[in-house]
């Protein structure tokens, strides 16, 4: 049904054309691995396939889309859930926009739901900073980078704040008091230091900015909502932290 | 005198004088104006400033303060740092119904830099009452100026039978529930 609804939107010109290929497939399937622990419902895959032009008689096809809706760890959070429901509150997204919008809505219709960036404020991403810098990586690691954005500027202004990752860690383990713990105060003081180096350098008070992205060794969050993953063995931790976030919106 | 002092010089006849306090660049300027654009029966100055201390060459003109609200911007974890800064040059009877915070920006919970336990915590350290608004909006602008109006006349004494300590008792009481 969603292959048709694909089709329909398409004739109406709302997607991008870009191949001229006769149709979209797609693809539903379930990805039992997903998950934090045996609780967490199985996730649910989505792709779409673009069949090309050139031979329509060839199974030739391209994966031009993927999605994934799936719960790690939720278990804890969502407390008063009746029986039979499944909560798949985080929905991970790869491919163009256009596609995105499209599945989106079709869902939105059919499902009676809600889909929506996950906005990840200031806050939580100091926290994704601090936690991930203190997760112990190999070597070659890219540099810690945090992204600020200045307000109220006529001309807007983004700075860049690179750290080096073993520096970053050993300042982090010097904060850290219980290893597999993590305070508040551990994080402000973690995000101070680093404020207030860069103060001594530049006399800019980063505090006043936006954090608007944290990049480190494990993975890269953006305030829009866009995630990278960059290290696969920490791939459930950080899908533990996004479904908390999802399921801290929803409520 | 670094120190702002509450009772060290004479009040005004029919006059009553508030500070705003609150990192650059934030909402002070535009919450004056709604304040003046209140109507009122007695004469009010508004004294902004982006830190304390207070410069010491212009102490001798100015008025006797009545009441000081610290402006807090969540967006702005410098603006917290400012005002825990500048809580060190205040006089401790001045704590006692005549300092309140408003926290501002709280209509962009995900532009949140500030922990809101920080700021509760504040509230209760400095026992002080936390007025929560958004100052970027008109409406909001509009009931936040009454609100400090109201409180400023009681601070100024120009309410019988209500004090600043006993209001602020109430604020608090009111809170907590």
């Amino acid at each position: 049904m969603l292959g048709v609804f694909i089709a329909a939107e398409k004739q109406k010109g709302l997607a991008v054309d870009v191949d001229g290929e006769l149709g979209v497939r797609v693809a539903m399937s379930g990805l039992p691995e997903l998950r934090g622990s045996e609780q967490d419902p199985a996730a649910v895959l989505v792709q779409l396939f673009l069949r090309s032009s050139l031979s329509p008689k060839s199974s030739e096809e391209k994966l031009i889309w993927s999605g994934w809706f799936c719960c790690v760890a939720g278990d804890d959070l969502l407390e008063d859930l009746p029986e039979n429901f499944t909560c798949l509150p985080l929905f991970l997204v790869n491919g163009a926009e256009s596609y995105t919008a499209i599945v989106g809505s079709w869902f939105q219709k059919t499902f009676d739901c809600c889909f929506r960036r996950l906005a990840i404020s200031p806050l939580n991403l100091t926290w994704m900073a601090a936690m991930w810098t203190g997760c112990k990586v190999d070597k070659n690691t890219a540099a810690t980078e945090l992204l600020f954005s200045v307000p109220h500027l006529p001309q807007p202004l983004d700075i860049s704040y690179a750290i080096h990752p073993e520096d970053a860690k050993a300042l982090w383990d010097t904060v850290q008091k219980t290893p597999g713990e993590i305070t508040q105060e551990e994080v402000d003081v973690f995000m101070e230091c680093l404020y207030s180096h860069f103060h001594r350098h530049f006399k800019i008070h980063l505090s006043a900015t936006k954090l608007v992205k944290v990049s480190t060794g494990i993975a890269s969050a953006h305030c829009d909502g866009i995630i990278k993953f960059l290290q696969s063995q920490y791939l459930i931790g950080v899908l533990m932290l996004l479904t908390e976030l999802a399921i801290s919106q929803i409520q | 005198m670094a120190v702002l002092r509450p009772f060290d010089k004479l009040p005004e006849l029919n006059s009553a004088t508030i500070l705003l306090v609150g990192a650059e660049g934030g909402p002070q300027q535009q919450l004056a104006e709604a304040m003046l654009r209140e109507k009122k029966d007695f004469n009010i100055n508004i004294h902004l400033a982006s830190s304390l201390p207070l410069p010491p060459e212009r102490d001798h003109l100015r008025p006797r303060i009545d009441l000081i609200a610290f402006v807090i911007d969540i967006k702005s974890k410098y603006s917290l740092k400012n005002v825990q800064a500048s809580l060190a040059y205040v006089d401790v009877r001045f704590f006692l119904g005549k300092v309140c915070f408003l926290v501002t920006g709280v209509g962009r919970v995900n532009s949140c830099s500030v922990e809101m336990n920080a700021i509760w915590k504040l509230g209760e350290d400095y026992c002080s009452p936390v007025i929560f608004c958004e100052l970027e909006l008109e409406g909001i602008r509009v009931a936040t100026a009454q609100r400090l109006l109201r409180m400023l006349q009681i601070c100024a004494g120009r309410v019988p039978g209500v004090s600043a300590l006993y209001f602020s008792l109430l604020m608090r009481n009111s809170a907590g529930d």
